[in-house]
C-alpha cells in the first residue's frame, strides 16, 4: 500500500511541482535563464497605449520644500507622451513627434526638442522606455538592469557632455512592462520622484 | 544707285545718322527682365507696398538651398561645411541652417535687455502682490518639465521676463535637425535658409550670391559627386528667367532670322535683294528700342522677344517693294504711286491699333505699344524713302509671276469656301459663348517667366524650411522711426488679442525686437528704487518655499536695469534680432515703415476682414492691412480689364481712320470683317485647346488686327482699283501683289510661330495667337474679297 501509496503520491507530487513551476512568472524562469534589456524592452514595446496617474515631488536646493505636483500620463506608442498636471497649476506637457507643447492657462508653447538637448535627452528618456526604444535609449544613456521581471529598475547613465551637465542619473522602476517610478537625479543634486499608477486597462 | 539725285543721298545721310543716334541710344541702355514691367506705373499705396516687396523686401531676400542625393551624414556635413564658409561671405547677411550659431549671444543679448523689452514689465508687476503672483509662478514653473530650463534663472529672474521673450520670440515651424543640421521631413533633404544683403531685384548680385553657393558646395562636396545642389528664392528666379528671357530671345532671333532669311532667298534667289530687305528691319527694331529706352528709362527684356517676332511683320514692307515692282527702276517709281497709299494706310491702321497701348497703366504693355508704332513706322519709312535709293540699277529679283498666277486662280475660287467659312465662324462664336466664363486668366502668376518644376521646388524647399511665405502684412508708417515703432506697440496689442483668440498664428513686430523709447523708458521707471524692491520682496515671498536670499542676484541686476541705456538699433548689432529689425523696419528718405507680417492659424486661414475691422478699431491713421496676393491678383485683373477697354479702343480707332480715309460704312465693313473673323476664330481655338488668354494674347489680337489689315486693304484696292479693261499688266501687278502678301503672310507666321514654341508663357502667348491669326486674316481676306474680276 504505501508502496503504492508513495507511487502514486510521488507523481502527485511531481505534477503539483511541474505545474507550479509552469504557473510560476514567466520572468522568473527567465531570469534563472538571463533577464534581460532586450527582454524588457520586448515586453514594452508591445503596450500600444497606456493611461496613468503619477504624484511628482521635486526636491530643489533653492526651495525651502519639495514642490508636490500630480496628474494623469497618457502613452500612445511609439512617440506620443502627454503630461497632464492638474496640481499644483493646470499644465499640459505633450510630446509629439518631436514636438513639445507646452500649455499652461492661455499661453500655449511649442518647442522643437531638438532645440532644446537637455530637455530632450530627459523626455526622451521617458519616451524611449515606454517605448522599448533601446536603439534611441543607447544614443544618449548607457543602459543597465537590475532585479527580475516582477520588479526590475533600468538605469540610464547619460553619455553626452551636454546632459551630464543637467542630468546625472535616472532610474526607472516598474514590473513586467508597466512603469512604476522615476527619480531622476540632476547634476546640482536636485532629484525628483514619480510615482505611477496605472489606471484603466486599455 | 538709281540716278544718285541729291534728294536720295540726303535721305540715306539722315537715315544713317539716326541709325547711329539709336545705336547710341541703346548702347546706354539698361535691360531688365523682372516682373517690374508688368507692375503699375502710378501705384496706390498698397500696391506701392507690393512693388517695394516684390523687390526689395524681406522675403526677396530670401535663398532656400536644398542638398540631395548622397546620405543623411553626408548631407548635413555638407550642409555645415558650405554653411561655414558662406558665413564668411559678407554678400550674405545670414546662413541658417540650424547649426545653433548666434543663439548664445541671442539669448545674452535677451537677457541682459529683459526689463527693456519684456512686454510684462509694467509699474504693478513690480508692486509686492505683483512679485508674489510672479514668483509663485515661476515656481509652480519649476514644477513642470519646462522648469529644467528656467531653474538656473530664477535667482537673478524671479518674476520669469527671459520666459516671457522667449516665449514672445519662439518662431514657427522649422524643419527638424539630422546629423546637425536642418533635413526635411521625409528626410531627403539637407537644408539652408540664407538672406541676401543684396535686395532681389539686384539681379546681377543675386547671380554672384548664386554662384558663391555653388562655388562653396562644389568645394565642399568634391569628393562626392553624389550630392546635388538646388536653390530656390525670388532672387534665384529673377536670375533664371532672366537667362531663359536672354536664351530665348536671341536663339528666337537667330532662329527667326535664318527661316526669313531662307524663305526670302527661295522667292529672290538674290542675296543683295535679301541683305536690302533687312535693312528696314533692322532700322525698325533699332527704332524701336531706342525709343522704348528713351521713354521709360529700361527695356523689358519681353519687348526684345517680341521685337524678334516683329522682324516677320517688318520685312513685309521690303517685300511688296521688291515683289511688287520686280519689273525694274520705273517700275518703283510706279509702285510707289501704286501701291504705297496702301502700304501707308496699314502702317496707320497699326498704328491706330498700337496708340491705344501707349495709354496703358501697365509698362510692360505701353513699352510694346511703343516698340511696334516706332518699329513699323521707321521700317516702312526706311523701306519708301531709303530703300529705293540704295538698290542698284539692275536690280531685280526672281520672277514670282507664276506663283502670283497660281495665287490668283485660286483666290478667283476662294468664294467657294464661303460657305465653309461662315460655318467655322458660326462655331467659333459658340465655342466663345460657351467658354465666356472661363476665357481669361486674371491671376498674375501666369505672367511669370518661371516654369512649372521651379515654381513646385519651391514650394517643396519652403514647405520644407517652414520659410515665410509673406501674403498677409501689417505695415505701419510715420515720420520718424519712434512713431512707427509706438504704432507698432499700438497694433501689436491689437494683434495679439487676435492671437489669443486664435484668429492669428502668430506675427512678428520690429517693436518686438526695439520697442519704442516711450515703451522702454516706461518700463525702466517700472522698478522700483532698490531699497523699496527689497522690502517688497521680502513681503512677496511669503507663503512662498522661498527666502529673499536666494535673490540677491534680482536685486543687482534690478538695480543695474534702473540706469540702463535704452536700446537702440545699433545695440541690436551682432544677434539675429538685427537682422529681423531690418527686414521689418524701413527707412525711405524721411519717411519710415514698419512691416508686420501675419502667420494664420494652425490648420486655419487668415479671415481678412475681422483682422482689417480690429486694426480700423484702433482709429491709428497709416495702419495699413494688405494681402499681398490678392492685392497682385487685382492689380492685375485691373490691367487685364484696362487692355481689353484699350485694345477695343485701338479697334474703333482702326474703323475711324479707315472711315475717314474711305468715307464708305461698306467698304470699311469689308476691310474689317475678315480681320474680326480672324479675331473670333484664332480666339476659339485658345478656347478649345485650354489655353486661357492673358494679357498677351490680347497684344496678340491686336497685331493679328494691325497685320491684317495690310493685306485687306490690298484685297480692298485691288476691288477698287479702276481697271480700264483686260489690262494683262495690271492683272500680272495684281498678281504680284498676291505673291508679295502670301510672302509677307508666312514670314509674320513664322516669325510668330517661333515663339509659341518659347517656355516663357508670354511670349508663347503672342506667338500662339499672331501666327494662325495672321494667315487666318490672309485666308479671310481673300475669301470674302469681291471678286472684282471673277
Amino acid at each position: 500500500m504505501i508502496l503504492h501509496a508513495s507511487s502514486v503520491v510521488f507523481p502527485r507530487v511531481m505534477r503539483h511541482l511541474l505545474l507550479a513551476l509552469a504557473l510560476m512568472p514567466a520572468s522568473v524562469v527567465s531570469h534563472a535563464a538571463q533577464w534581460d534589456i532586450d527582454q524588457l524592452m520586448r515586453g514594452l514595446a508591445q503596450v500600444r497605449t497606456d493611461h496613468s496617474s503619477f504624484v511628482e515631488k521635486k526636491f530643489i536646493a533653492m526651495l525651502d520644500q519639495p514642490l508636490e505636483s500630480s496628474g494623469e500620463l497618457f502613452y500612445r506608442a511609439p512617440d506620443y507622451l502627454e503630461r497632464r498636471t492638474i496640481k499644483p497649476k493646470p499644465e499640459s506637457v505633450i510630446l509629439d513627434h518631436g514636438t513639445l507643447v507646452i500649455e499652461r492657462g492661455r499661453h500655449r508653447r511649442d518647442m522643437q526638442l531638438q532645440d532644446y538637448p537637455e530637455l530632450a535627452a530627459f523626455i526622451d528618456s521617458i519616451r524611449g522606455t515606454l517605448a522599448g526604444d533601446r536603439e534611441a535609449l543607447e544614443r544618449s544613456y548607457r543602459l543597465s538592469l537590475d532585479g527580475t521581471a516582477e520588479h526590475w529598475t533600468l538605469q540610464l547613465l547619460p553619455l553626452k557632455e551636454g546632459i551630464q551637465a543637467v542630468v546625472s542619473r535616472i532610474r526607472i522602476a516598474g514590473a513586467r512592462d508597466t512603469l512604476r517610478s522615476i527619480e531622476i537625479t540632476q547634476a546640482d543634486g536636485d532629484s525628483s520622484l514619480m510615482l505611477i499608477e496605472k489606471l484603466a486597462a486599455p | 544707285m538709281k540716278q544718285a539725285p541729291a534728294r536720295g543721298r540726303a535721305a540715306i545721310a539722315l537715315w544713317l545718322a539716326f541709325i547711329l543716334a539709336c545705336g547710341i541710344v541703346i548702347s546706354r541702355s539698361q535691360f531688365t527682365t523682372d516682373l517690374s514691367a508688368f507692375l503699375p506705373r502710378n501705384p496706390t499705396p498698397a500696391q506701392q507696398l507690393l512693388m517695394e516687396q516684390i523687390r526689395d523686401g524681406l522675403a526677396s531676400r530670401l535663398i532656400l538651398v536644398g542638398i540631395e542625393g548622397a546620405d543623411a551624414p553626408t548631407r548635413a556635413w555638407l550642409s555645415r561645411q558650405t554653411a561655414t564658409q558662406l558665413r564668411a561671405d559678407p554678400a550674405f547677411v545670414t546662413v541658417n541652417n540650424g547649426e545653433p550659431v548666434s543663439a548664445e549671444r541671442d539669448r545674452a543679448f535677451l537677457f541682459d535687455h529683459r526689463y527693456l523689452l519684456s512686454p510684462a514689465v509694467t509699474p504693478a508687476r513690480f508692486s509686492a502682490d505683483g512679485l508674489h503672483a510672479a514668483l509663485s509662478e515661476s515656481i509652480d514653473l519649476l514644477a513642470s518639465p519646462a522648469g529644467l530650463l528656467v531653474k538656473s534663472l530664477l535667482p537673478r529672474d524671479p518674476t520669469g521676463e527671459m520666459v516671457q521673450l522667449l516665449e514672445q520670440l519662439n518662431g514657427g515651424a522649422r524643419p527638424k535637425m539630422v546629423d546637425g543640421a536642418w533635413a526635411s521631413a521625409d528626410g531627403a533633404r539637407a537644408l539652408m535658409l540664407l538672406q541676401t544683403r543684396a535686395s532681389g531685384s539686384d539681379i546681377d548680385a543675386q547671380q554672384r550670391a548664386m554662384d558663391a553657393i555653388r562655388q562653396a558646395f562644389e568645394k565642399a562636396s568634391g569628393a562626392t559627386p553624389s550630392a546635388r545642389l538646388v536653390m530656390s528664392g525670388p532672387g534665384v528666379f529673377s536670375v533664371t528667367s532672366r537667362d531663359t528671357i536672354k536664351n530665348q530671345v536671341s536663339r528666337l532671333a537667330i532662329i527667326s532670322i535664318a527661316f526669313i532669311a531662307t524663305l526670302l532667298l527661295l522667292v529672290y534667289r538674290s542675296f543683295s535683294a535679301l541683305a536690302l530687305g533687312f535693312l528696314p528691319v533692322i532700322s525698325g527694331a533699332l527704332a524701336g528700342i531706342a525709343a522704348v529706352s528713351l521713354g521709360f528709362g529700361v527695356v523689358h527684356g519681353i519687348t526684345l522677344g517680341f521685337g524678334t517676332a516683329l522682324i516677320g511683320e517688318a520685312v513685309d514692307y521690303s517685300i511688296y517693294l521688291f515683289v511688287q515692282s520686280e519689273l525694274g527702276g520705273s517700275d518703283r517709281q510706279n509702285w510707289i504711286e501704286r501701291l504705297w497709299p496702301t502700304i501707308r494706310l496699314g502702317v496707320l491702321t497699326s498704328v491706330a491699333g498700337f496708340a491705344s497701348l501707349l495709354l496703358s497703366g501697365f509698362p510692360g504693355l505701353a513699352q510694346l505699344g511703343l516698340y511696334s508704332i516706332t518699329g513699323l513706322i521707321a521700317a516702312a519709312t526706311v523701306t519708301r524713302f531709303v530703300l529705293p535709293h540704295l538698290l542698284p540699277a539692275n536690280f531685280r529679283i526672281h520672277d514670282v509671276s507664276a506663283i502670283g498666277y497660281a495665287l490668283s486662280r485660286l483666290v478667283q475660287r476662294a468664294a467657294a469656301l464661303r460657305w465653309a467659312a461662315a460655318i467655322l465662324l458660326l462655331a467659333a462664336c459658340a465655342i466663345l459663348f460657351s467658354h465666356r466664363a472661363s476665357l481669361w486668366d486674371d491671376k498674375i502668376a501666369s505672367l511669370s517667366p518661371v516654369s512649372q518644376t521651379d515654381v513646385a521646388l519651391d514650394a517643396s524647399l519652403r514647405t520644407d524650411t517652414g520659410a515665410p511665405d509673406v501674403r498677409y502684412l501689417v505695415v505701419v508708417s510715420g515720420a520718424s522711426m519712434e512713431s512707427v515703432l509706438r504704432s507698432c506697440e499700438q497694433v501689436s496689442a491689437i494683434l495679439q488679442t487676435q492671437v489669443d483668440e486664435g484668429e492669428l498664428g502668430r506675427f512678428e513686430s520690429p517693436s518686438r525686437y526695439l520697442p519704442s523709447t516711450a515703451t522702454q523708458r516706461a518700463r525702466r521707471l517700472s522698478l522700483p528704487s532698490p531699497g523699496e524692491l527689497e522690502t517688497r520682496l521680502a513681503q512677496a515671498v511669503q507663503g512662498l518655499p522661498v527666502s529673499t536670499q536666494l535673490f540677491a542676484p534680482f536685486l543687482a541686476d534690478a538695480a543695474a536695469a534702473r540706469s540702463q541705456p535704452l536700446l537702440r538699433a545699433a545695440d541690436l548689432e551682432q544677434t539675429s534680432m538685427a537682422m529681423a529689425v531690418a527686414a521689418l523696419l524701413i527707412e525711405q528718405g524721411d519717411h519710415w515703415s514698419a512691416l508686420l507680417p501675419l502667420t494664420a492659424p494652425k490648420d486655419g486661414s487668415i479671415n481678412a476682414r475681422r483682422i482689417r475691422a480690429a486694426l480700423d478699431a484702433t482709429g491709428l491713421p497709416d495702419v495699413l492691412f494688405v494681402d499681398m496676393k490678392t492685392e497682385s491678383d487685382n492689380l492685375y485683373s485691373g490691367y487685364l480689364h484696362e487692355a481689353i477697354r484699350l485694345s477695343l479702343g485701338g479697334l474703333v480707332a482702326i474703323i475711324g481712320l479707315l472711315l475717314f480715309v474711305f468715307r464708305s460704312p461698306m467698304r470699311v465693313v469689308r476691310i474689317i470683317a475678315p480681320l474680326a473673323a480672324a479675331v473670333i476664330t484664332v480666339t476659339a481655338g485658345l478656347a478649345v485647346f485650354g489655353q486661357q488668354m492673358i494679357i498677351l494674347h490680347l497684344v496678340g489680337l491686336l497685331l493679328v488686327v494691325a497685320v491684317g489689315s495690310n493685306y485687306a486693304l490690298f484685297f480692298d484696292r485691288a476691288e477698287h482699283a479702276p481697271i480700264a479693261g483686260p489690262d494683262p499688266l495690271a492683272h500680272a501687278a495684281s498678281s504680284r501683289t498676291l505673291a508679295s502678301m502670301l510672302f509677307a503672310g508666312l514670314t509674320t507666321a513664322a516669325g510668330f510661330g517661333l515663339l509659341s514654341f518659347s517656355s516663357v508663357s508670354v511670349l508663347q502667348a503672342m506667338g500662339v495667337t499672331v501666327a494662325p491669326g495672321v494667315v487666318l486674316a490672309l485666308i479671310y481676306s481673300a475669301i470674302f474679297a469681291r471678286q472684282a474680276r471673277a
